[in-house]
């Protein structure tokens, strides 16, 4: 953890880290005990959030015991991800970003901007492409986790969440129409934003963003001088 | 015998006939009645199509969509600093709560931390989006009920705050001024006692909607007992801001987990009020406002001194990693997903916006009622049409 300006908060993360862990470690072992083999992954970073990955059979299940189990009663929201990079090349983006970004690699980042890394999954991992992914909260003690579930190729699908948080409707609706997934068990799985007629799911990655597919785009123009600039220039400069 | 009997008979076939008859001539015909798109109400563009008994809603479906943007397709092509722009549209009258989410998610993902004065300011300038923001639900609110002074009121005191706004970041609504690892300009000369003046006229603002609105009898009659949401309800919806602190429910991001903002170093109260009714929604934002003043004022009092922006890169690239960060906005909690993949470019975002959750409820919590409790109903749950379409 290397902090680029600190004041005094590490101090106050050393105080909160090991409080927060074994509150987040328990949950997660209490999870493990009650879904076994259903509970795919899990990811903890100290003393901010919790990711979970479960199978998808047990997707509905882990949202029940969370909010009877483990006291989540509060749904907060419910969507997708699309891990396959966008076809899209990157030859309609700003040039000048491009150029700047590859000579500007000061920190240790891995990916240049545009490498083909294949799927690459997040946190708490995946196999497919699409996965869909959820966050419940605990208003009592603060807590908050992320779960996800990983929908397979040939069949975009897994159960509903409405039985159990009837909130999640509008959520399930919207990632029906963005992402083209169906969840079993809805109440009705009409488009919410978009007109009835509309062809293709916006939101995954080959879905094409027509008005960047037409139209190059400037990109940044003026970058502002920022403090500390002038010591530290690292070229690259168009 | 037989015949007094086919004589009762017949009268009870007749009176049968005649109660037929009767229902016949009584019995209400379904009628559906569409609010909007453009209604005063909706504060956008959002259409409510409602089924009618009579005068009872039987069925609600809320329809929207007309002002959708794709933001979290366009923050896909966006470099970072770029991506502040675009969602200070979501929520319009609160522009500046928007972008800090946002910034403090990348801000974790980065490991950057902004100075303690970047801080400070980012909170003043926080609180004063959402003094901005209910102000005008405030006077809104009366609006709804009939009332159409204390929307006058409300533009009139809210414009001191849009000024104070202004002469921080140069825009009145959309400030684009939150960076990553800072802010981008510090506090002109002469803002702060412009600011504890404008506070303590925002205070007497408060009082003034108290005693205009609040007492009013009819306000009262339109809005005690109207829209009752119980707590676990609201909690499975995913309700939030006032509209979950009205049913009782004591949380609040700023308090319960703060980060990247200093409303903890403040004494301030979380309000709630256990109703649960268009009354209680209201009355927590009251007292809301109130006490956003008093951060206000104890901020200013201890602003540390020292840089407003952190050693940043020019060139933003965000390290691979998942964050969410979500912050009490004045609509309610509003977080950002944010996936990076070490790009320029955020590789997706996930808008987590307040309106969307709370309107959700809707189709629920309209069965049943009156056709005028709608509008009440609706302005008291309080959503800015920007921050559910996104």
């Amino acid at each position: 953890m290397s902090r680029l300006s600190s004041t005094d908060a590490p101090t106050d993360e050393a105080e909160a880290t090991p409080r927060d862990d074994t509150a987040r470690n328990e949950l997660v072992a209490r999870l493990t005990a009650h879904l076994g083999e259903g509970l795919l992954e899990s990811h903890i970073e100290p003393g901010v959030d919790v990711w979970l990955r479960v199978s998808r059979e047990s997707w509905r299940e882990a949202a029940a015991f969370a909010k009877d189990g483990l006291g989540f009663a509060y749904f907060n929201f419910l969507s997708g991800i699309d891990w396959m990079p966008s076809p899209f090349g990157r030859e309609m983006d700003s040039q000048i970003d491009t150029i700047l970004a590859a000579s500007a690699d000061h920190d240790d980042v891995s990916a240049p901007a545009n490498a083909d890394d294949g799927l690459e999954q997040g946190l708490a991992g995946g196999e497919t492409r699409f996965q869909v992914f959820a966050r419940l909260n605990d208003v009592v003690n603060g807590l908050g986790i992320t779960l996800k579930v990983d929908l397979p190729d040939d069949d975009l699908s897994v159960d509903s969440w409405v039985p159990v948080y009837p909130g999640a409707n509008w959520h399930e609706r919207e990632a029906k129409e963005m992402y083209g997934f169906s969840f079993n068990g809805h109440p009705g799985l009409r488009p919410l934003y978009l007109p009835s007629e509309f062809e293709g799911h916006p939101l995954r990655k080959d879905y094409p963003l027509l008005a960047r597919r037409m139209k190059p785009w400037p990109g940044i123009v003026d970058v502002e001088q920022m403090p500390g600039d002038d010591e530290e220039e690292d070229g690259g400069e168009a | 015998m037989t015949s007094i009997s086919d004589r009762e008979k017949l009268s009870y076939i007749a009176a049968q006939a005649a109660d037929a008859r009767v229902n016949v001539e009584l019995e209400t015909e379904g009628m559906t009645l569409n609010i909007g798109p453009q209604h005063p109400a909706t504060h956008g563009t959002l259409r409510i199509i409602a089924k009618l008994d009579g005068e009872q809603v039987v069925a609600v479906d809320p329809v929207m969509g007309y002002m959708h943007r794709g933001y979290e397709k366009l923050a896909e092509v966006r470099t970072y600093p770029q991506v502040t722009t675009l969602i200070n549209r979501i929520d319009w009258v609160g522009s500046f709560a928007n972008e800090v989410p946002f910034i403090l998610a990348a801000e974790r993902l980065m490991e950057v931390e902004a100075p303690p004065r970047a801080q400070w300011i980012r909170t003043i300038l926080f609180e004063m989006s959402r003094i901005a923001n209910i102000t005008l639900f405030l006077g809104d609110m009366g609006l709804q009920v009939g009332a159409v002074t204390p929307a006058f009121f409300a533009f009139r005191d809210r414009e001191h705050v849009l000024n104070l706004i202004e002469a921080v970041t140069g825009g009145r609504f959309h400030p684009n001024f939150d960076r990553i690892g800072g802010i981008k300009d510090d506090l002109p000369a002469g803002w702060i006692t412009e600011t504890r003046r404008v506070m303590k006229k925002m205070r007497q603002y408060c009082d003034e909607i108290e005693a205009l609105v609040e007492g009013n009898e009819i306000f009262q009659a339109r809005t005690r007992g109207i829209g009752v949401i119980p707590a676990d309800i609201g909690l499975s919806y995913g309700l939030s801001g006032a509209n979950i602190r009205g049913s009782g429910v004591d949380w609040d991001v700023r308090r319960d987990n703060p980060c990247g903002m200093v409303h903890n170093e403040t004494d301030w109260k979380v309000w709630t009020h256990p109703d649960g009714d268009s009354f209680a929604r209201f009355w927590v934002r009251l007292q809301e406002t109130r006490e956003s003043t008093r951060i206000i004022d104890q901020l200013l009092d201890n602003l540390p001194s020292g840089p407003i922006m952190a050693k940043v890169p020019r060139i933003i690239k965000v390290p691979a990693g998942e964050a969410y960060v979500e912050t009490e906005n004045p609509l309610g909690v509003m977080g950002y997903y944010v996936i990076s993949k070490g790009d320029l470019v955020p590789y997706r975002v996930k808008i987590r916006s307040a309106s969307f959750n709370n309107i959700s409820i809707t189709p629920w919590l309209l069965k049943g009622v009156y056709v005028p409790d709608i509008i009440t109903i609706l302005a008291s749950l309080y959503f800015i049409l920007g921050d559910i379409d996104r």
